[in-house]
């Protein structure tokens, strides 16, 4: 008998894919972000709102995930910018490879920014590197403090914690100094911005984070 | 239909389960004569997969396929932080991150999201 090791990330021909994803992004200075949640949070709300701030000029394109449907690429088409549908066919994540695919035809040099819906769910696409910048985790008031204790895999490896439809927060038992400590304790440092995409509240902190984002992946790119 | 059920609510291990035999079957390629008895993968409790949902769906996989008699063992590995005052490493329990022997809250994450291959043993046809 002959033990073999191998040592080896069970993910790696994604991670591979991934790092060529994210050397490409590099190379045309486009800012990559995942945005992730449970289904029903409010990720698509929150490109509709984001995609209706900016100017017709931006160079922005989105990709969606949908284990099922179009529906998301039909809502965010309807802003101007590229939309494009990844219909994952029961698949509860998008991988690297689906993103290369989706971007085949596209040309990055007319790219700043790709933002990527991911399929609502809050393990599976923890796993997944898509050669993004961030992951964001978009988490609604209407789920219960106690997620980032529940799913710590996904509010550990997300730079940004958004917490959204605070309008409901009057009629909802969700404690919001609750849940900040609860992401704090998965994801010491963690930043965190609170947000309506209903009534607009908050919604300029989250372009401001985005506006420095994009700010800083041009001066990188500038840079080297 | 209870096994269904119970492949939709792991979807997440199914996928890292085909990963696993995905890798498994290329190690068996590059060994002619041998096969595998037992696979050895290392799982971080910050990785957010259920070890024994993982073994589930393994069997299931390799169920009446060549890889049928492969033993999956899973090593779990805890969440282990360094403190940044007194450079402590310890094990993170219950998600607290503040060092247990000086009190310092700033630590810094060190190993407990693993998904890996740790082994594989094989023996002669």
């Amino acid at each position: 008998m002959t033990q073999i090791p191998l040592e080896r990330k069970i993910l790696s021909e994604n991670d591979r894919v991934a790092g060529e994803l994210r050397a490409r992004f590099a190379a045309h200075g486009i800012l990559c972000l995942n945005l992730v949640s449970s289904p029903g949070a409010g990720k698509t709300s929150l490109l509709e709102r984001t995609l209706e701030a900016f100017a017709p000029s931006q160079r922005v394109a989105v990709l969606t995930g949908d284990i099922q449907t179009d529906n998301d690429a039909v809502r965010l088409a309807r802003f101007g910018f590229p939309a494009r549908q990844i219909t994952t066919g029961g698949t509860c994540h998008l991988d690297a490879r689906m993103i290369e695919k989706a971007i085949s035809d596209w040309n990055l040099e007319d790219l700043d920014v790709l933002l990527i819906e991911n399929v609502g769910n809050l393990v599976c696409p923890s796993s997944y590197d898509l050669g993004e910048a961030a992951k964001i985790v978009v988490l609604s008031v209407t789920e219960g403090e106690d997620k980032p204790l529940k799913y710590p895999a996904m509010f550990f490896r997300s730079e940004l914690l958004i917490l959204n439809k605070i309008d409901l927060l009057p009629y909802v038992p969700f404690s919001i100094v609750q849940a900040r400590e609860n992401a704090q304790k998965v994801h010491p440092g963690m930043e965190i911005i609170e947000i309506s995409c209903l009534t607009g509240e908050g919604l300029p902190n989250w372009q401001g984070w985005l506006e420095n984002r994009i700010a800083s992946t041009l001066r990188i790119t500038i840079a080297t | 239909m209870t096994s269904f059920l119970a492949f939709v609510d792991a979807m997440h291990e199914f996928a890292i389960a085909s990963s696993v035999l995905d890798a498994v079957r290329t190690e068996v390629r590059l060994r002619p004569g041998m096969r595998v008895s037992k696979i050895g993968v290392r799982i971080g409790d910050l990785a957010g997969l259920d070890p024994d949902a993982l073994s589930f769906c393994f069997e299931a996989l390799t169920k009446e396929t060549d890889l049928e008699s492969v033993v999956l063992e899973i090593e779990r590995k805890p969440r282990r932080h360094r403190c940044s005052r007194c450079a402590n490493e310890f094990v993170v329990v219950n998600y607290e991150t503040s060092c247990p022997d000086c009190g310092e809250e700033s630590t810094a994450f060190l190993s407990g999201d693993e998904l890996q291959l740790a082994f594989l043993e094989m023996e002669d046809i």
